[in-house]
């Protein structure tokens, strides 16, 4: 089965909200240790899809293996790191308090976080900010804090739902440097977007329109199908009206 | 230790707002003060007709801030006549008669409280089933009684006030920032989190609710005959219910605002069913389902008519139901975020 082989999967997954439906036949499988890219213009569905891969949310129809185990499941929690779109912060808290918050949530012991926080703080570059309170943080710290709460617990599976949003060009290319380390050690990776140049650094890409995975391939093997010099051409092309199906 | 995480960082959050932390723990303060000066105010100068009693209950009730007048049976039903004197009292062979004027009852209440006062420190003999005192309204009637019970079930409706409103809107922060979301990404189970929330805000409540109750005993020393452990128990349940009905209220709203509008809904119209009002049989059906009625019911037998443990253990059953009621609601309406 596919589900054996690769670490994230889906099949045939269908969401609606009510009675409008956001995700159409989604098929999709994510290699181990691959960085995937989700890329779709806003409204497309990538944040209902990689809540449903992070066990928060539910499909109305079809299966999601992670890790090849059935989704939602509360034991597969630990091994899933999950940065969600809107900085999900303590605001009153220093940085320090919410990531030790969310060590012990996830069962880490003191010594285990006592390391581990310098680690991860010194990794998105906000070492000197660890005991400012994020009421203080500009957007983009926040979003770096956000990046280094997902990673906190050594998870085997990153969710990332545009996590560069608002870092800028030398930082993200530390942060994407980073991720290829995760990626190099085994994690598997899953990033949303909708920055071209960011979709062009991932191994593999999905483009997403309207509820449906319209393509899937490496970012060369999408260029090439339409000729297109560029990922962004190709988005436009995969993206346009034309391309429905 | 999921929840021990819990209850740490809301005690932190709550450390870091000092605001918050302020009006859970003086704001109540503040208003039983007030409220108690007003009620104060009108009742400073009574005087009671003393027909025949011991010099010492005499000294009791001055203490009492009754001022004691001595006179014979008919000057004091003339004086009484005349509302020169509120009550007369006489005592024969340790039972102790009052004649009182039931007309204003804030004054009749605060003349018999302060009666029944002086009697409790004339020592154990006087507290015989068979000495009790035998109360006649020469005017009005005990069903007057409009404020009869009003410190009591102000301290509790303070507290259910207060506690509603601050821990629902802190859980439904919880849902607007987004870190119910990251929390539901997390192993955590939806009780861990319920419970998380119930001993963090409920280890705040234990301080709130003796900061109030020593307060309103020792500072404004409201009448008080019952034991104090009993109203420390009867006003951390009280926080106790609301904490859990305002979390579990907050799943339903979707902004702070929407949390305010639960208070004229949910919290105020409890406090009519409290003893407040004198209510017809069908209306007094309706108080039942209402946490506050309990509360006030406990705390006003505790504290006017010095009932024990036995006396408000429904009460505190019923609360005790409605807090596990609540948080297993809690549980449950968390669902509607993640099923597992
Ligand atoms: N809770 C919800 N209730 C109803 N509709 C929803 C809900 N969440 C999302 N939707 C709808 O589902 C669709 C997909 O939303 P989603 O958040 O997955 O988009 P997205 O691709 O992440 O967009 P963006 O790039 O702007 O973040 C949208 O049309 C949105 O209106
Ligand atoms: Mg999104």
């Amino acid at each position: 089965m596919k589900n054996e082989t690769d670490c994230i999967v889906m099949n045939q997954v269908n969401k609606f909200y009510g009675e409008k439906q956001v995700l159409i036949n989604v098929d999709l499988s994510v290699p181990y240790g691959a960085i995937y890219g989700l890329l779709g213009p806003s409204g497309c569905g990538k944040t209902t899809t990689v809540k449903i891969m992070a066990g928060i949310s539910e499909a109305t129809s079809g299966e999601t293996y992670v890790l090849g185990k059935p989704m939602p499941q509360l034991s597969l929690m630990n091994e899933i790191g999950y940065m969600a779109q809107s900085d999900a912060l303590y605001m009153m808290l220093p940085a320090a308090d919410n990531l030790e918050f969310f060590a012990s949530i996830y069962g880490m012991k003191k010594e285990q976080y006592r390391k581990r926080i310098p680690e991860v703080m010194e990794l998105v570059n906000l070492s000197d900010d660890l005991y400012k309170p994020v009421s203080a943080y500009s957007g983009g710290m926040k979003r770096r804090l956000s990046l280094a709460m997902s990673i906190l617990h050594h998870p085997k599976v990153l969710i990332l739902d545009e996590p560069t949003v608002g870092i800028d060009p030398l930082l993200r290319k530390e942060i994407w440097n980073e991720l290829y380390k995760m990626s190099d050690s085994g994690v598997t990776i899953l990033v949303t977007t909708h920055v071209m140049d960011e979709a062009e650094k991932c191994h593999q890409l999905a483009m997403m329109r309207q509820g449906r995975l319209i393509a899937q391939g490496t970012p060369h093997e999408l260029q090439r199908r339409i000729g297109a010099a560029s990922i962004e051409e190709a988005f436009i092309y995969y993206g346009g009206d034309g391309h429905a199906d | 230790m999921r929840i021990k995480a819990m209850v740490l960082r809301i005690l932190n959050q709550l450390r870091n707002d000092k605001r918050t932390l302020a009006l859970i723990l003086c704001a109540p303060l503040l208003l039983l003060t007030l409220i108690y000066f007003i009620l104060d105010s009108s009742t400073t100068d009574l005087s009671v007709g003393i027909i025949n009693a011991p010099q010492q209950y005499v000294e009791r009730l001055y203490e009492n801030n009754i001022v004691p007048i001595r006179c014979s049976e008919s000057e004091a039903a003339q004086m009484l006549k005349e509302e020169t004197i509120i009550a007369s009292v006489k005592m024969i062979s340790g039972k102790i008669y009052i004649d009182i004027d039931g007309g204003n009852s804030t004054k009749s209440n605060a003349a018999l409280s302060a009666m029944e006062a002086a009697k409790k420190g004339m020592g154990p003999a006087m507290e015989r089933k068979d000495l009790k005192t035998e109360v006649n309204y020469v005017y009005g009637s005990d069903d007057l009684a409009l404020f009869d019970n009003f410190g009591s079930l102000l301290i509790g409706f303070l507290v259910f006030f207060f506690t509603f409103l601050i821990s629902g809107i802190s859980f439904l922060q919880e849902r607007t920032t987004g870190t119910l979301e990251k929390l539901l990404s997390t192993p955590i189970k939806r009780w861990e989190i319920v419970t998380g929330y119930v001993l963090g805000f409920g280890a705040v409540t234990v301080i709130q609710s003796l900061i109030i109750t020593i307060f309103v005993v020792y500072v404004l020393d409201i009448m008080m005959i019952g034991s104090l452990w009993l109203v420390l128990l009867i006003t951390l349940l009280s926080a106790m219910t609301a904490l859990t009905l305002g979390i579990l209220l907050s799943t339903l709203a979707s902004s702070e605002f929407q949390m305010i509008q639960f208070i004229p809904i949910v919290v105020v119209p409890q406090v009519f069913f409290t003893g407040l009002f004198d209510l017809s049989p069908g209306w007094s059906i309706v108080g039942r389902f209402m946490p506050l009625y309990y509360v006030a019911d406990a705390l006003e037998k505790i504290m006017i008519r010095g009932g024990g443990f036995r006396d408000i253990a429904f009460d505190v059953i019923v609360l005790l139901g409605l807090t596990a009621f609540f948080m297993i609601a809690n549980t449950l309406l968390l669902r509607r975020y993640r099923r597992i």
